[in-house]
């Protein structure tokens, strides 16, 4: 597997090199200032932040409510993208799913690196039988299609926002817990860890002190950079019908419900899915320049 | 031998460790698959019915002893019988994954044609015009979701132009076209680009500069001796896309109405019937591994020297 890992490319974990981290810190903020593509990412992901939190302000009509008699109705002055089967706004529940989507994919990819790096200190830090334990299930966790499973727990568990995370997150945390893992190791056996094991300072205080802050900006790239992917399978998810369910503003689902009416409002499955390409390619940019500024070596 | 032996022994353990994960889902998951299945037959559902069903179906005994009982059977061949289709799960999940099958191997056809060109191109055009459409296109590719692609080539060749059949419960000539194709373009997205990387790094290393100051031409440099030494990493990427395009095309299986295994198991899933989830998930982790195992052991045949060193 060492051998498949360096050609992964944009999910690789182990081809950002960490040294970096250490003689990076000083330049880094005029790597980021001289790196014109980074601050305008970074701007229009700030827009999409922006347009999730004032939702409700932004939509010009209410998404959850629709008269019927104006139904599955073309794009025009009054709905600029067409109205769904309840007669409810296109556009406001796109501008409302925005909200759903970002508040779904922060919770998931928060939750996801918190559980992995809190696996790969424990076993990296303690190593012995923890380690063996830990990793051996890590392993397992990785030699096995991810989206399966989690197609599985959603469902059996019942669709809704909660399990959705909860079924991503049992299906992702094992790629961060292999870099936390390979991160604490080579922090552990050096020097200033010694010394303040040697002064007696606790396990814990050296964990949070001293392991957790050199970790940490590995973790927060690896994060940044699967925002977009894991967008995408929370998404699919509610496309399946195993995510968010109606009425929830959500892209995923809604292109399920407009795919049943494919041949007379198209616009139902073309819009949600423009919002899902737009706001996933833009993180996906603003992930790769991060990567960049941090690790100039890769092209 | 003795690493495959050990590889062997870890994929007995995994398979172990997500059937009994699914096994507890199962076990945990709200929702009564009894009654689901009474409701289903059209009997009218009695106290004494329910245990009776419960009871035939194991359904009463201890937690672990239906694993056991479960996995005891899975080791002689067999998986239970499907709750919703009154037939065994092993049949339903053979059915599904010729679908499923063959579905992938047109997937893989159209991969290669549409990004082995593409990515060399990109790679010996590198930071030219050619090499910026290519990635431009692969960017673009990664960032749209499966199912929309899926859904606007559904739109555009099924319903605007006729050319193909929007939705199929048989397996046809013209019906696999689209979804197959949805699939490659998505794949393709990412291997493009890694086909890109590979064949750069080879062009990087010493042998092609010494070719080219013996005056061979670009052409033969690329042919003879670069694209040799790039099929093992590419047929590593490509084998592990395989396991990827057996397991995870659900959706687009779903979208296309395609009767694959993906869209049993969807169905399988809101039906409640759990011995074939049970099923999908272990068959799916088998199918898997053993593709992953295969491409492995395929480095020491294709390169003699990997043998040597392992030894």
């Amino acid at each position: 597997m060492a051998h498949t890992k360096t050609f992964s490319h944009g999910h690789g974990v182990s081809n950002v090199n960490m040294d970096i981290n250490m003689d990076v810190d000083s330049n880094l903020m005029s790597r980021i200032k001289a790196n014109k593509q980074f601050s305008i990412y970074s701007a229009l992901v700030v827009l999409i932040i922006l347009v999730a939190i004032f939702a409700p302000w932004l939509a010009p009509q209410d998404p959850l409510v629709g008269e019927m008699k104006n139904a599955l109705q073309m794009p025009s002055a009054e709905h600029l993208l067409g109205t769904d089967k309840m007669g409810r706004d296109t556009l406001s529940r796109i501008i409302c799913g925005t909200q759903t989507s970002l508040f779904m994919t922060i919770c998931l990819v928060v939750l996801v690196a918190v559980v992995g790096t809190f696996v790969g200190t424990m076993a990296g830090y303690f190593g012995g039988k923890i380690e063996m334990v830990l990793m051996r299930f890590t392993d397992m966790m990785l030699s096995f299609p991810g989206i399966v499973l989690a197609i599985a727990i959603a469902g059996i568990m019942g669709g809704s926002v909660i399990n959705t995370i909860l079924a991503l997150c049992v299906v992702s945390w094992a790629k961060y817990a292999r870099l936390v893992r390979s991160l604490v190791l080579k922090i552990r056996n050096q020097d200033f860890i010694t010394a303040a094991q040697l002064c007696g300072t606790s396990t814990r205080m050296i964990i949070w002190q001293h392991i957790l802050p050199n970790t940490l900006p590995m973790v927060v790239i690896t994060a940044a950079m699967d925002i977009g992917t894991m967008m995408m399978e929370i998404a699919g998810l509610s496309f399946l019908g195993f995510g968010a369910q109606p009425p929830t503003p959500e892209w995923g689902l809604m292109l399920n419900e407009g795919r049943q009416y494919i041949q007379t409002a198209p616009w139902l499955m073309v819009y949600p899915g423009m919002a899902i390409f737009i706001v996933v390619a833009i993180f996906n940019l603003w992930g790769d320049s991060l990567r960049d500024i941090l690790d100039p070596r890769q092209t | 031998m003795r690493r495959i032996l050990g590889r062997l022994m870890q994929m007995v353990g995994t398979l172990i460790g997500v059937s009994f994960l699914t096994f507890c889902l199962t076990w945990l998951a709200p929702g009564d698959p009894v009654s689901m299945l009474l409701e289903t037959a059209d009997t009218v559902v009695s106290a004494e019915l329910v245990e009776q069903t419960r009871h035939d179906l194991g359904l009463d005994q201890p937690f672990l002893v239906q694993y056991v009982n479960w996995a005891g059977g899975v080791l002689h061949g067999d998986m239970g019988m499907s709750y919703s289709a009154k037939k065994p799960v092993v049949d339903k999940l053979l059915e599904g994954f010729a679908g499923t099958l063959l579905l992938a191997i047109v997937t893989i056809i159209f991969v290669l044609i549409i990004s082995l060109p593409l990515g060399i191109w990109s790679a010996v055009k590198r930071n030219k015009l050619p090499d910026y459409i290519v990635r431009g296109l692969s960017f673009i590719g990664v960032s749209m979701p499966s199912f929309w692609i899926g859904l606007l080539l559904l739109y555009f060749f099924g319903l605007k132009l006729r050319l193909f059949p929007i939705a199929q419960s048989e397996v046809t000539a013209a019906g696999i076209v689209l979804p197959a194709l949805t699939l490659a373009i998505y794949m393709s997205s990412k291997y493009m680009r890694q086909v890109r990387t590979v064949i750069l790094e080879e062009l990087n290393h010493d042998y092609v500069v010494g070719a080219r100051a013996r005056g061979l031409s670009e052409t033969t440099i690329l042919w003879k001796h670069v694209l040799p030494n790039a099929i093992l990493p590419l047929i590593t990427l490509l084998g592990m896309s395989i396991g990827w395009l057996l397991g995870g095309v659900a959706v687009i299986e779903m979208v296309f109405s395609w009767p694959g295994i993906g869209n049993m198991a969807v169905r399988a899933i809101s039906m409640r019937d759990y011995p074939l989830i049970e099923g999908f998930v272990l068959w799916i982790a088998i199918v898997y591994m053993v593709i992953n195992l295969l491409v492995d052991m395929s480095y020491s045949w294709l390169d003699p020297r990997l043998k040597k060193e392992a030894r």
